[in-house]
């Protein structure tokens, strides 16, 4: 038996941490300023969009960016998506893929520090609640204090205007999925039905916890984006730095000391005024370098600048700048940005050939589809007379607004007889087949043809539509099936 | 039990306080908030046990305070439903097939109810799709026993053949050998009759056998199968000048048919599904392709 030192220490580790409730100071600067920039035109976009009107003409609908779920449709100003073209979604989802590693590989998160969701509305909250609770030590010591009136009432509003703005929310991402106009009728005759309302309150309690309360937790516990960032990240990829080489020997300024005198000393430019942590949206200290939890926003360099300048010393002091560049900088070398590398240019590659390759089939895509649907029970009938019957479902596709009539021929069986299933089945060479405008119309087909003229077991056959005025053609191969013989 | 809580240098997180084999596992501790998610997820558990079924108790199980259950549900779903064809149903079962094909709406209803009764009741003979089998009619051709007009079929869906109901189809193909002496038929005239049906088709192999069969066919089989062989709706006497056999069309066969007799039962639906549903049936039968 071995001896095994035991030396349980008396400070236990918790299991489970406490949240550290971030208060972030106000501050001002570029980013600050680039940062409400990006808030307003978002949100303007996502709140105005569903009101934009888009003419397409009788019974369609008017909205110029609608996800009709009841009618099927995605609607795009001039662009209509039918359920089998939903590739186009998946190809916009690996477009914003990919353009989110281009730009991550080379600026950073500016995505999650400028225009992620989780950012503009947490944003927007923190706005609200410094304007009535007001700054980062008020609002300390408003926590701090015991019950009293004025807190009551500073709360109660700051969660009013919150519900408020999260109602708004949840009610206008419904106007994504049913006509604005008629929703806000239905919403001032009591009218909204159970579901919308059920998605209106979804929206809303996810908005106000996660802007409200859950903030910096989502960014670090829920994103995966995050976890990965270091993958996305290089060398070359510009993010938030402190620059420590000249920051370093922190201390804080001393009235007796001249900076030459602290130079002297070894003290370093940050005077350890703790601006670039109080005013950082995720409480982190960004002179630990880089980490998990920084979003990349920027606002600890508005506000290490507004420092640096009051003191008389250069700024930029924390910066965005590359790994490259922070190693190269305390050694006197030029900084070196290399936007253009080969992951950037792969990046770039990729977003152009998709691109590409979506803009022309969106170009070119046919609207007119005819699917042939072939019975499979029986496969064939053998009438009495000697021919053989096979039963097709056809279904053509007018995705156009206007009625259009075609005819149905079968070049590769010309004694083929066609019969459709209706109020005229005479057999026919060449039948009329109607196609009402935007939608799907269906067709029970049954073709005969005498077993003589048929090719072996299985004979191809080619559906072919025309339009009866002479215009657009599409078909569809499949086979006709016999006995052997 | 863990031995020592230590920091580690590295990282500057302590550790679990468990060590294998000199590995030691950092402890990053989860935010509170998510550990009081996961209560909640643990109440909501224990909550939605007591409401719902979800305990086994031996034979039994635990019902839930709500009572709720899949089948009561599922009731509910079919009454709804109901209710809701109960229009349309009642107009059904007025309607002349007329119509029905004149209305939409009705066709429609009548052909997707007709598709799955026939599925539930009718497929397992006549197949998925109506193509029939060897003994069981093909729905989808163009040869009709008891007839293929919209009115016969619902006569035969109603009543069926060779079952008890009085107004089913009730003539059948008789034996002509019987296992008693005296037989209405010889072996050998039984195989002349079915040389003389295959000569029909022009697939006899002996002249002299079917001209012998042509005379015992005019004095035994024509009453019922027409002089031509052209069969008798009305009696359900198939048409033997065609190329569809029930049962086959090889010498064999045939033989097997006129020696022994046929008499394929067809149960009476009428007592068994309600109007409304046999004229979905119906429909959807004279829509395979072959209605007449």
């Amino acid at each position: 038996m071995s001896t095994v030192s035991v030396a349980v220490s008396k400070e236990k580790p918790p299991l489970y941490a406490d949240h550290k409730k971030v208060y972030p100071r106000q501050v001002r600067g570029v980013f600050r300023r680039l940062k409400w920039i990006v808030l307003t035109v978002l949100l303007a976009i996502y709140y105005s969009l569903p009101w934009i009107r888009w003419d397409r003409g009788l019974d369609a609908p008017a909205q110029a960016v609608l996800l009709d779920v009841s009618g099927r449709r995605l609607y795009f100003f001039w662009i209509e998506i039918w359920p089998q073209e939903i590739y186009y979604l998946t190809g916009v989802l690996i477009l914003a893929a990919v353009g989110l590693f281009l730009v991550t590989a080379v600026a950073g998160r500016l995505w999650c520090g400028y225009a992620c969701p989780q950012t503009v509305w947490t944003d927007l909250f923190m706005l609200v609640e410094r304007w009535v609770e007001g700054d980062r030590p008020a609002r300390m010591q408003l926590d701090r204090t015991g019950f009293s009136l004025e807190k009551l009432k500073k709360k109660v509003l700051k969660h009013a205007i919150w519900l408020a703005i999260s109602v708004i929310t949840g009610g206008a991402w419904i106007l994504y999925f049913v006509d604005a106009p008629t929703f806000m009728g239905q919403l001032w005759h009591a009218s909204v039905s159970g579901p919308v309302l059920f998605f209106i309150g979804l929206f809303t309690t996810t908005t106000y916890l996660l802007a409200g309360y859950s903030r910096e937790q989502v960014c670090t516990y829920m994103c995966p984006w995050p976890r990965f960032q270091s993958a996305m990240l290089d060398e070359d990829s510009l993010t938030v730095t402190y620059r420590d080489w000249r920051g370093e020997g922190r201390r804080p300024l001393r009235k007796s000391e001249s900076w030459d005198e602290r130079v002297a000393t070894g003290g370093g430019d940050c005077i350890d005024c703790h601006q670039c942590v109080q005013v950082c949206p995720t409480g982190i200290d960004i002179r630990n370098g880089p980490q998990m939890e920084c979003i990349g926003c920027g606002l600890c360099i508005d506000a290490c600048n507004d420092m640096m300048s009051k003191i008389d010393r250069p700024g930029n002091l924390i910066a965005f700048d590359t790994e490259r560049n922070h190693q190269a900088r305390p050694l006197g070398l030029a900084p070196r940005y290399r936007a253009v590398r080969p992951r950037t240019l792969i990046y770039s590659l990729i977003l152009i050939v998709i691109g590409a390759v979506m803009v022309t089939t969106l170009v070119f895509r046919p609207r007119l589809d005819i699917s042939v649907l072939r019975d499979r029970a029986p496969l064939f009938v053998s009438l009495s007379g000697g021919e053989i019957r096979n039963g097709f479902t056809v279904k053509i596709s007018n995705m156009t607004r206007q009625d259009r009539n075609f005819i149905l021929t079968l070049p590769d069986l010309p004694q083929g007889e066609i019969t459709v299933v209706g109020p005229d089945e005479t057999p026919a060479k060449a039948v009329p087949l109607a196609a009402r405008r935007d939608s799907v119309n269906t067709y029970r087909v049954y073709v005969r043809a005498n077993i003589s003229v048929l090719h072996g077991a299985s004979t191809p056959l080619d559906f072919v539509l025309t339009e009866a005025s002479g215009g657009e053609t599409a078909h569809r191969d499949t086979v006709f099936l016999g006995p052997e013989h | 039990m863990p031995t020592k809580n230590e920091k580690d240098a590295l990282s500057g997180v302590y550790t679990t306080g468990h060590e294998w084999d000199g590995i030691s596992e950092l402890n990053n501790p989860l935010p509170r908030w998510w550990l009081y998610v996961f209560y909640a997820c643990i109440a909501w558990a224990v909550v939605y046990l007591v409401l719902y079924p979800g305990v086994p108790l031996g034979k039994t199980y635990w019902h839930g305070l709500l009572g709720w259950s899949m089948r009561a549900e599922s009731a509910r779903d079919l009454e709804a439903a109901s209710q809701q064809q109960a229009g349309l149903r009642t107009q059904l079962v007025a309607a002349s097939y007329d119509q029905i094909k004149a209305s939409p709406d009705l066709l429609n209803f009548a052909l997707a109810g007709g598709k799955i009764a026939f599925a539930q009741n009718c497929a397992a003979c006549h197949g998925a799709g109506g193509q029939g089998a060897r003994g069981f009619p093909n729905l989808t051709d163009d040869k009709w026993i008891f007839g293929g007009k919209y009115e016969d079929i619902l006569n035969t869906v109603t009543h069926g053949a060779h079952n008890s109901d009085p107004d089913g189809h009730s003539l059948f193909m008789p034996a002509w050998i019987e296992d008693s002496a005296p037989t209405k038929l010889t072996m050998a005239q039984v195989g002349d009759v079915a040389e003389y049906v295959l000569s029909i088709n022009k697939r006899s192999t002996d002249a002299a056998a079917a001209t012998r069969g042509q005379q015992i066919f005019a004095d035994n089989c024509v009453a019922c199968h027409g002089s031509n062989a052209e069969g008798n709706q009305d009696m359900g006497a198939p048409a033997l000048n065609d190329n569809n056999w029930l049962y086959g069309g090889d010498k064999a066969t045939l033989v097997t048919t006129i020696s022994r007799g046929r008499g394929g039962v067809m149960p009476n639906w009428g007592a068994r599904l309600d109007a409304a549903t046999i004229k979905s049936v119906a429909l959807y039968v004279h829509e395979l392709g072959g209605g007449k």
